[in-house]
């Protein structure tokens, strides 16, 4: 390729890409405004199931193939204008069986949250800023499984594609930037299907904006005929090549769970 | 055969001329898949045990690569707002480091406190706003009460900190990611040392170390061989004054360069800092082949030869000796194979590949390059006389010299005990090199950079919450702490008495193991719930809580103290917690396995050398006796040398293992030279004095001319600020020098005092085949 050809069509290249950003930076705007409106669509549609229980299984797994299990028993509670309420009961490893975890989460200040300790037969309030940890020693940290509140990101429509996992599907590719400064993201990354807006998979970026783990949803069940529960997540960590399979089964809606079922003071005599 | 294949050269010099650069292009176009690999990981072999313990610990724990920045304030005073603030500033600074996932510091340490039925886990300094002498006391009062931080993260006196970076390299490109962490963490460094110019700032680490391989193999590339080619070209302008001949000579050297390394390119080898020498080592064994030819011409001119008669008469007399002296060095440097390390592996044998192609351009291009430069007549005749009155001299003092000599000899080969395996990374860089400073800084003011970890297995899961385990930690933690050479213990049990305390209202009678697995497995549980992204405690447990990681760090100790130490430990899990396993694993671990075992095998290596090449003399010179007799000062150099290094240093690193088959190799060569030429004259029926005398007045001269060659290319190998190759060239130049002071006083002296009997001549049949190889 000769000197001049190449400038010409490095011309044409600098000038496309102007062209191109022009409607672009249009719809910046539009972008945000998308994004929050897929968010918000979201929400929308996972609003309204009450309460529920499940059981969980995790599966951990190191980069030598090592397997490690843990199980557990979970409550929730769907909160209007704030963020829901969990209770979650250890059954392995058998040394923290009993073990209670509550969690009040909240929109716009640090969640609450309580450990009751059989083995001391106190409950413990966990006095931490930090929920980016990694949650009983796997690849999830607790703010992964925490409830979805739309004023914990800002977000940004970025694309349309196929879904990663389920090409016959198409998917909003959403941008979410954590609002609370001690969020172990920067930023992440949604596949969200546009059918049912189930979040199919989620690219995290750590600190330093670096593509830190993936989760990828599957095996999707609906409830009520409204709302979609992923029986199967896996988390795969992109820097320490571990990972977490968490697999949920028997969930159950509408059992009936109130306020008082989710209180500090009753968390002693939770089994 | 042989003159017909010399006539070809000289009648069809431009033919030959070109076809070898053909030959040699195509071998240097490979020279394009040669790559570095700058990472200490290089110096193990796949199947090298202590690197598969290394890497299976850390696939089972996280991996530890890490960077090291050390702060020194010119005050003397860590715990000071200035200091403190430097060190949140950097510390929120690293998070940014490429590959970074771990970043711990005295400010972002989780300290752990009970609040009426809380536990506090928080950011020793959550804000440097919130400094004020009372949280400053405060924090000063906390760093220096815990275990985990002091004398690793602070020292004991609060004179130095460090914020330690760990890195997980995903090792798809690992030079370059080695280079931007490296370089990023060069810029912070750089960018807060001027606006904190009153705290030093040293940077150290595995990461600052693999930097350093590749920055030293960089360095030598830069220095060392363009150095090399200077001492080349003055020592030709020197010896041969001509500057037509030293055209000829480089032309040579730059042809088995490139043809050595591009073959080895084509072979698959890749450089590292070890093999990045190879230029250097072939140039100087390849002027040396170059010398003799020209000298010989030179010689032949100025008795009157016709130039192509003279080109024809220096080969035909130096063809077979320049062969069995390159054969003699290829084969020492091919026993560098009985190596355990596979760099020290690939130097042997491209050194090997490029004697025998500098050999093979010797006696082809060089003379065809001869031929076809005008090569002048030198005017100028040598200086005879010295050689000769010097042999005289020796024969007349015969006896004091062999009594001297032996003396000498004895006495300092007698030192060789005193040396010792010893191989230390960190040594392996001189105090020249920057991240030397730092580590030595590091080991003087804050702890070793020596390192082991241990996994200490409960073998069942969650076992590690076991009181039982928890104790057995903790004693093995409290007595690994009574060791002197230890720094630091980085261990669990520390956390669990922590935790036991703050659970219990911050009383410090709590402040032990906690009284049944339960309460430890629900301690842990919490506290890890507590723990932000990046300090957690996955460093530390396995996933299954089956098994904890203790990392202990040492003084910088030589690699038998760190053996010792890993055996230490071993007696003691047997006779305190036989129902546990323990394995230990670490850079430092692998570097001193490495030695020790390499030097076993390298003695195997350099037996086989020696008893390959005494053989080589046997045939070369057709006698036992004197094949027998060549052992003496063959091996005797090597003996003095390293009898020289253990009063000069007696560390022996990897580098310095294959120096004795390497300098056999060569050393070898003087001893050829000279007992061809002894034997030659004996043969013709002189006695011991008389072929003596010859035999200095004929190689003489040659040995001063190459052993001075050759002392200065090791000379030059030997300003490398990388040790392995530093000190490799500084005793090769010792010994090679040592061999020719052997050959010219003890050799002379031995032979007339113990070969009388006269030498039955041999039939004039022989005579042009002895006449060949005695030349």
């Amino acid at each position: 390729m000769t000197q001049s050809l190449k400038n010409n069509l490095l011309k044409t290249i600098v000038l496309g890409s102007l062209i191109a950003t022009v409607p672009l930076t249009a719809l910046a705007q539009t972008a945000q405004e998308k994004g929050l409106a897929i968010a918000k669509e979201r929400k929308l549609r996972d609003t309204g199931w009450g309460s529920s229980e499940q059981n969980m299984l995790m599966i951990l797994r190191n980069a030598q193939g090592e397997e490690s299990e843990r199980e557990m028993r979970s409550k929730n509670l769907e909160v209007s204008n704030d963020g829901d309420k969990g209770l979650t009961v250890f059954d392995k490893p058998f040394d923290v069986k009993g073990t209670a975890f509550l969690s009040f989460s909240h929109i716009n200040k640090p969640d609450d949250q309580w450990l009751y300790l059989p083995a001391l037969k106190r409950v413990k309030r966990i006095a931490s800023r930090n929920k980016s940890g990694p949650f009983m020693g796997s690849e999830f940290a607790y703010e992964d499984l925490s409830s979805f509140e739309i004023a914990k990101y800002t977000f940004t429509h970025l694309r349309d594609e196929a879904c990663p996992e389920q090409p016959d599907l198409q998917c909003f590719v959403l941008e979410s930037i954590p609002t609370d400064k001690y969020s172990g993201y920067t930023k992440q990354i949604a596949w969200i299907d546009q059918s049912d807006y189930r979040v199919q998979k989620v690219d995290y970026f750590d600190r330093k904006k670096s593509l830190l783990k993936t989760l990828i949803s599957s095996d999707f069940k609906l409830y009520k005929k409204k709302y979609w529960r992923p029986l199967t997540m896996t988390v795969t960590n992109h820097q320490t090549g571990k990972s977490t399979v968490l697999k949920t089964s028997e969930i159950k809606f509408d059992v009936g769970l109130t306020d008082k079922d989710f209180n500090k003071n009753t968390l002693k005599r939770i089994r | 055969m042989k003159i017909g294949f010399i006539r070809l050269i000289l009648q069809r010099p431009y033919l030959v001329m070109l076809s070898i650069i053909l030959v040699v292009a195509g071998l240097g176009y490979g020279a394009q898949n040669l790559y570095f690999r700058g990472d200490y990981k290089v110096f193990f072999g796949e199947e090298n045990p202590q690197l598969n313990g290394f890497e299976t610990m850390q696939k089972v724990f996280n991996k530890n690569d890490n960077v090291s920045i050390i702060l020194a304030p010119k005050s003397g005073h860590v715990f000071e707002a200035e200091s403190l603030e430097l060190v949140y500033k950097l510390t929120e600074a690293s998070w940014q480091t490429p590959y970074s996932t771990r970043v711990d510091s005295i400010t972002n340490y989780q300290h752990t406190e009970a609040e009426e039925d809380d536990l506090i886990v928080e950011d020793l300094l959550l804000d440097p706003a919130d400094l004020n002498a009372s949280k400053i006391a405060k924090i000063k009062q906390a760093a220096l009460a815990e275990p985990m931080l002091l004398n690793r993260l602070v020292s004991d006196r609060g004179h130095v900190t460090m914020i330690n970076i760990t890195v997980q390299l995903p090792e798809l490109d690992k030079n370059q990611e080695v280079l931007d962490v490296t370089a990023f963490v060069r810029q912070i460094a750089a960018e807060y040392q001027t606006l904190y110019p009153d705290i030093d700032i040293h940077l150290a680490g595995i990461v600052m170390m693999n930097n350093s391989f590749q920055e030293e193999a960089n360095g030598d590339a830069q220095t060392l061989i363009p150095g090399m080619f200077l001492a080349i070209l003055i020592m030709l302008a020197v010896l041969l004054r001509s500057m037509l001949g030293m055209l000829a000579t480089l032309m040579v050297i730059i042809c088995s360069i490139v043809a050595t390394l591009g073959g080895a390119g084509w072979a698959g080898f890749f450089m590292s800092t070890p093999t990045i020498n190879v230029p250097v080592l072939v140039m100087t064994l390849a002027v040396a082949d170059c010398v003799h030819i020209i000298a010989s011409m030179n010689y032949n001119l100025r008795q009157g030869m016709d130039k192509l008669l003279a080109i024809e008469n220096a080969l035909d007399i130096n063809i077979v000796p320049i062969f069995i002296t390159s054969a003699t060095t290829a084969i020492g440097f091919l026993t560098f194979n009985f190596s355990d390390v596979p760099p020290l592996r690939d130097l042997g044998n491209m050194v090997a590949w490029g004697v025998m192609l500098a050999f093979a351009l010797s006696v082809i291009l060089l003379p065809a390059l001869l031929t076809v430069l005008p090569v002048r007549r030198p005017k100028q005749s040598e200086k005879t006389g010295f050689m000769e009155s010097f042999a005289d001299w020796v024969i007349a003092k015969r006896t004091p010299v062999l009594l001297v000599s032996t003396l000498v000899i004895v006495g300092l080969t007698a030192f060789v005990p005193l040396n010792k395996a010893n191989d230390i990374a960190v040594e392996y860089f001189d105090e020249r090199v920057k991240f030397r400073q730092a580590s030595d800084f590091m080991d003087e003011n804050l702890m070793g950079v020596s390192t082991i970890d241990f996994a200490i297995d409960a073998g069942e899961s969650n076992g590690v919450n076991k009181p039982e385990f928890i104790k057995v930690v903790s004693d093995f933690t409290d007595w690994l702490r009574g060791q002197e050479v230890v720094d630091h213990v980085y261990s669990l049990s520390d956390t669990f008495k922590r935790l036991n305390k703050n659970l219990h209202g911050d009383d410090d009678t709590y402040y032990r193991i906690p009284a049944d697995h339960e309460l430890a497995a629900q301690y842990l549980l919490m506290y890890e719930m507590s723990l932000p992204y990046g300090l957690d405690l996955n460093n530390q447990l396995n996933i299954d809580k089956s098994a904890i990681r203790i990392t202990v760090t040492m003084d910088n100790i030589g690699s038998k103290e760190v053996i010792a130490m890993e055996d230490a430990v071993n007696v003691w899990f047997a006779n305190n917690a036989p129902q546990y396993s323990v394995t230990a694993a670490s850079p430092t671990l692998m570097f001193g396995h490495i030695g020790e075992r390499n030097m076993s095998s390298m003695l195997i290596g350099t037996s086989i050398a020696m008893v390959l090449i005494s053989v080589l003399l046997i045939i070369a010179l057709r006698s036992w006796k004197l094949g027998i007799i060549s052992i003496l000062p063959n091996m005797i150099p090597a003996g003095m040398g390293f009898g020289f290094w253990a009063l000069y240093s007696s560390n022996i690193n990897l580098g310095l293992s294959v120096v004795t088959s390497m300098s056999l190799g060569i050393v070898v060569d003087d001893t050829v030279h000279f007992l061809a030429k002894y034997k030659r004259a004996r043969m013709a029926g002189k006695n011991a004095e008389d072929a003596v005398r010859y035999a200095f007045a004929s190689v003489g001269r040659a040995l001063w001319i190459t052993t001075l060659v050759l002392v200065s290319g090791f000379m030059v190998l030997a300003q490398s600020a990388f040790a392995l190759n530093g000190n490799m060239g500084l005793l090769t130049a010792v010994i090679i020098l040592l061999a020719l002071a052997v050959d010219f006083l003890f050799l002379p002296a031995f032979l007339i005092l113990t070969d009388k009997k006269e030498y039955v001549t041999e039939g004039k049949t022989n005579d042009s085949v002895t006449k060949e190889q005695l030349a």
